[in-house]
């Protein structure tokens, strides 16, 4: 049953569209040679290009242009070897040039398309439109002074990826997962850092609603939404906004609208009436954007593994379940540390530990696998140390939450605190014949038929050895001398 | 003994050379004409004195160590538009007047590095837009020559590098920086009777340079000599990869091309450049170029370039086009000129409204006006595609021939007064110019002639891209043929 929304007059089927801005990752600016780096002082990060001072000229950075092709085959996308950069005019305080250079009628990257997971396990692909390059602006800082606006131009020139889909999604979750699946695909290629609450990653969101069959009605674009949460939130209100009205009768006007975050509810910026006549044209400072195809071929030879990719193998090479390599994958840096663990290993074991215990380990400390106390490297000699018998299961969940604790090496907390797993059965023989002296009645129980007195006989054993006894040896013996 | 502002470009780097003169005696010599005469000719905007005799100083060390460049100690004007460091840089407009850029533009850069000394800041119309240097917020720019009898009539030097040519015909400077969009170095070097190229679009660096139409605008030099010229631009030109459109190309010794002759070459006589109406002593000076060119040897050939017609209005779209988007930047926030208002949109009005003359006006009214939705694809996409057909026309043209001999104006310098209150007409002083900036090529005018009351006339040699060198070679014979030796009435050393 596909999603809908239900109204007065019935249900009511959504149609969404994304175009992400993703802020490329490289040192330099789209066409300057100005740093990048968030979080600086204000117009600290501004060549005299990015400042739109007279007779400065913008040139590629061919990094950039790299990043844009990178995610393009990431997207599984045409990439255009013939691309063109064009003006875009409009004036505005923190837009230096009074343009913005970006790429309106021949991006670098054509048609691509991303499979997105939903929560009932299915899948469903969603189209690319279009990939296209693009200068950010400046900011303006309207609090900072009673009547004056200030200008920040760090961001002035900075390059932007848009990332335009076809309008394939049709619930507020696909949307999410849209979302979800394209940043998790941008930060494996290392062409966007994904961060959202910085503003790397920011969405606009095309909205419509239809009744069943219906061809598209007229839709609403909901600007600069910047989670993928508030993403969800803002196609449902701008949903149900749309229904009220056509519902009421009235009919609903092509504008640009902001997500209250706060109220949960949109509201109109500008209407269609006022919308910019951009009057863009080629850019004549620049050239056409030519590519080599042998450039192209070698980028993407050296392309990371992708995400799907990476879980499909973890499926069929390792055997794990789906939920689990899905989960293994979600981040690179969770499957790096993953195959750091399992490298000549059992995959399977490397899975239950890093997705089981040693995820509940970074979540009750507050790490996160960044910075995690566990390196991936001191995980797998605890299973090393599982493996050879020195320590039990149980002992080894120990070890693993001292070594959140300490940082150390398994090894040494073994050490230290003496948690070495008993295999001398001459020493195990001794417990258990205490334990059979200290409870002959229970013996002679067992012995005339009581058999499930075994898991008693196990319990006394492991705790008058405080749980080092190999279990397996424990069990051997224990067997061996209750039989008589 | 020669005068020292009366020496070519040439001829004063052999005299330094030979230590027959300072550096500092050159400049000295040229500061004392723009005392003298720029405030009647108004042909700088800034004179920089001190800077310039510092410079020539520094020349002069250079020199006695033996570690001369191309133009070690040469006196120069900079038109007003290149940014220069530390010199306030107005593109003759009243919303950069106060502007000096903390950089210096690749031109300009190229020849200080070559040793040259800057005389100052040559006048020009606002933002290099026009054809009489009379838009400058600076005040018009006077033509140093006068039409015969009548001393007192203001003749314009042309535009919109009327203040490089006046300052180079009044001997002011050995030579000048200019820029052409639609014939800003040809027009007025053929109105003062000195010489200037425009080279291909792409020989010389447009970083540092005020822009007015990106896809046109191209650096040159304007001089009293083709040879001076080739000097010049053999410093001006070169690489750039600060400016995307600057063509990685070795810059060819276009001196040594001015003595080569013309034996052999085909120079082509387009057919439509014989317009209806063109003042018989221009046609006249047309058939004289042609004769001379036969005579050295040189074939003529009839060509036709069909689509001239259309290349003022197509420039005229283009144009506009670019500056309006070019000139945006200009809106009081961040430099130049600020008129504060009630909210961002008013501060923006009456900045640029105070900033920007009439002409600038109009022009960024015409570009916003064809680059507007629905506008768009009449108007400047329709003069792209013409645009194309114009070099086009070129590219068939140069199957048959190596350089392409037209008048380089319709007409003699005019008055201040004349042809003011109709800027098309103001607008058909490019019509044998601006083909060469739609389509890239070079250009070259050079003074062959005089009109009945004496002023000096231009012939323009085109040539094929990145062959200024056969250029030169046609330029450098027309020169020696029309022995060109008429002076300005008004001129340093007079």
């Amino acid at each position: 049953m596909s999603y809908t929304i239900e109204g007065e007059t019935g249900p009511w089927e959504l149609v969404i569209g994304l175009e992400v801005h993703a802020q490329v990752t490289s040192q330099a600016k789209l066409f300057s040679g100005a740093a990048t780096e968030f979080g600086a002082e204000p117009n600290a990060q501004v060549s005299f290009i990015d400042a739109g001072f007279p007779g400065m000229l913008p040139v590629i950075n061919r990094e950039c242009v790299a990043q844009a092709v990178r995610t393009g085959l990431g997207l599984k996308a045409q990439v255009n070897l013939w691309s063109r950069f064009d003006r875009k005019n409009y004036f505005y305080a923190d837009l230096p040039q009074g343009y913005q250079i970006s790429q309106y009628q021949h991006p670098v990257i054509g048609q691509g398309e991303i499979e997105i997971e939903l929560a009932d396990g299915t899948t469903k692909m969603v189209g690319i439109t279009r990939l296209h390059l693009e200068q950010d602006a400046g900011k303006s800082l309207h609090d900072q002074h009673p009547s004056k606006s200030y200008i920040d131009l760090n961001r002035s020139g900075v390059a932007l990826m848009e990332i335009v889909s076809e309008p394939d999604m049709r619930s507020p979750e696909e949307a999410g997962a849209y979302l979800t699946k394209l940043r998790q695909i941008l930060r494996y290629l290392g062409t966007c850092d994904g961060n959202m609450e910085q503003g790397s990653l920011r969405a606009d969101v095309n909205v419509s609603v239809r009744k069943a069959g219906e061809g598209f009605r007229t839709r609403c674009e909901v600007k600069n939404v910047n989670s993928i949460r508030f993403v969800m939130q803002a196609v449902e209100a701008e949903a149900r906004r749309q229904i009220e009205v056509w519902e009421s009768g009235g009919v609903v006007e092509q504008e640009t609208r902001l997500f209250d975050t706060t109220r949960g509810v949109t509201r109109s910026m500008r209407s269609k009436e006022d919308a910019h006549d951009y009057r863009y044209f080629p850019d004549p400072d620049l050239p056409p954007l030519v590519l080599e195809q042998t450039w192209v071929d070698e980028l993407e030879a050296a392309l990371p593994e992708l995400p799907d990719a990476r879980r499909a193998r973890y499926v069929g090479e390792f055997g794990l379940t789906p939920y689990d390599a899905h989960v293994l994958t979600l981040e690179k840096e969770t499957a790096a540390f993953y195959e750091a663990v399992a490298k000549g290993r059992d995959p399977k074991m490397a899975a239950n530990w890093v997705t089981g215990d040693f995820f509940a380990g970074l979540n009750r400390t507050g790490h996160s696998i960044g910075d995690s106390p566990v390196s991936a490297g001191n995980l797998g000699s605890l299973l090393d140390l599982i493996k050879d018998g020195t320590l039990s299961g149980k002992l080894a969940k120990e070890v693993l939450e001292a070594m959140f604790e300490t940082g150390k090496p398994p090894s040494a907390i073994v050490e230290e605190r003496g948690l070495k797993q008993v295999t001398d059965t001459g020493a195990i023989e001794a417990v258990i014949d205490d334990v059979m002296a200290r409870n002959a009645d229970k013996v002679a129980e067992f012995r005339s038929g009581k058999e499930k007195l075994f898991g008693f006989f196990v319990g006394q054993t492991m705790k008058a050895m405080q749980g080092k006894g190999n279990p397996a040896l424990v069990n051997d013996l224990l067997k061996q001398k209750l039989a008589g | 003994m020669t005068a020292p502002t009366d020496f070519t470009l040439a001829g004063a780097r052999a005299a330094l050379a030979r230590r027959e003169i300072s550096a500092a005696e050159l400049t000295r010599a040229h500061l004392a004409a723009i005392e003298a005469l720029n405030p009647r000719l108004n042909a700088y905007i800034s004179a920089t004195p001190e800077l310039a005799l510092a410079q020539a100083e520094a020349a002069d060390a250079a020199l006695a160590r033996g570690e001369g460049r191309a133009l070690t100690g040469i006196p120069l004007a900079i038109k007003d538009l290149f940014c220069t460091a530390g010199t306030r840089t107005t593109a003759g407009s009243r919303i950069l007047g106060n502007f000096v850029p903390p950089y210096e533009s690749t031109v300009s850069g190229n020849l200080l590095r070559d040793g040259a000394v800057f005389l100052g800041k040559a006048n020009l119309d606002e933002f290099a837009m026009g054809s009489s240097n009379t838009t400058s917020a600076f005040g018009p720019v006077e033509n140093p020559w006068k039409r015969e009898g009548e001393a007192e009539t203001f003749l314009v030097p042309g535009g919109s590098s009327g203040g490089s040519a006046a300052a180079v015909a009044a001997r002011l400077a050995l030579g000048a920086t200019a820029t052409d969009t639609g014939g800003s170095i040809r027009q007025p070097a053929a109105f003062c009777g000195i010489a200037g190229i425009k080279p291909t679009y792409g020989r010389c660096s447009r970083f540092g340079i005020v822009a007015f139409a990106s896809s046109l605008d191209q650096a040159g030099p304007v001089a009293r000599t083709v040879e001076d010229c080739a000097i010049l631009l053999g410093s001006m030109a070169g690489f750039d990869p600060k400016d995307s459109t600057s063509a990685d190309i070795a810059v060819p010794d276009f001196a040594a091309a001015c003595a080569r002759g013309v034996k052999g070459l085909r120079i082509g006589i387009p057919r439509e450049y014989r317009l209806d109406g063109l003042p018989a002593e221009i046609a006249a000076l047309w058939e004289q170029g042609m004769a001379w060119l036969k005579a050295e040897g040189a074939e003529l050939v009839e060509i036709s370039l069909p689509h001239t017609k259309y290349a003022l209005p197509t420039y005229y779209i283009v144009a506009p086009a670019e500056a309006s988007s070019n000139l945006a930047r200009y809106d009081g926030v961040r430099f130049g000129l600020r008129e504060n208002g009630e909210d961002l949109k008013d501060l923006y009005e009456r900045t640029r409204a105070a900033g920007f003359g009439e002409e600038v006006r109009r022009r960024i009214l015409i570009g916003t006006y064809v680059l507007s939705a629905g506008y768009y694809d009449a108007y400047y996409l329709k003069a792209q595609q013409v645009r194309a057909l114009i070099k086009r026309d070129f590219d068939q043209a140069w199957e048959k021939v190596d350089a392409i001999l037209t008048p380089a104006t319709p007409s003699a310098a005019f008055g201040r007064d004349e042809k003011q209150d109709d800027p098309v007409a103001m607008y058909l002083n490019d019509v044998f110019t601006v083909t060469a900036n739609l389509a890239g090529i070079p250009g070259l005018a050079v003074p062959a002639g005089q009109d009945v009351k004496g002023l000096p006339l231009g012939l323009q040699v085109l040539g094929k891209p990145f062959d200024e060198e056969t250029v030169f070679a046609v330029g450098g014979a027309i020169e020696r043929a029309a022995g060109f030796t008429a002076l300005p009435a008004l001129r340093a050393a007079a």
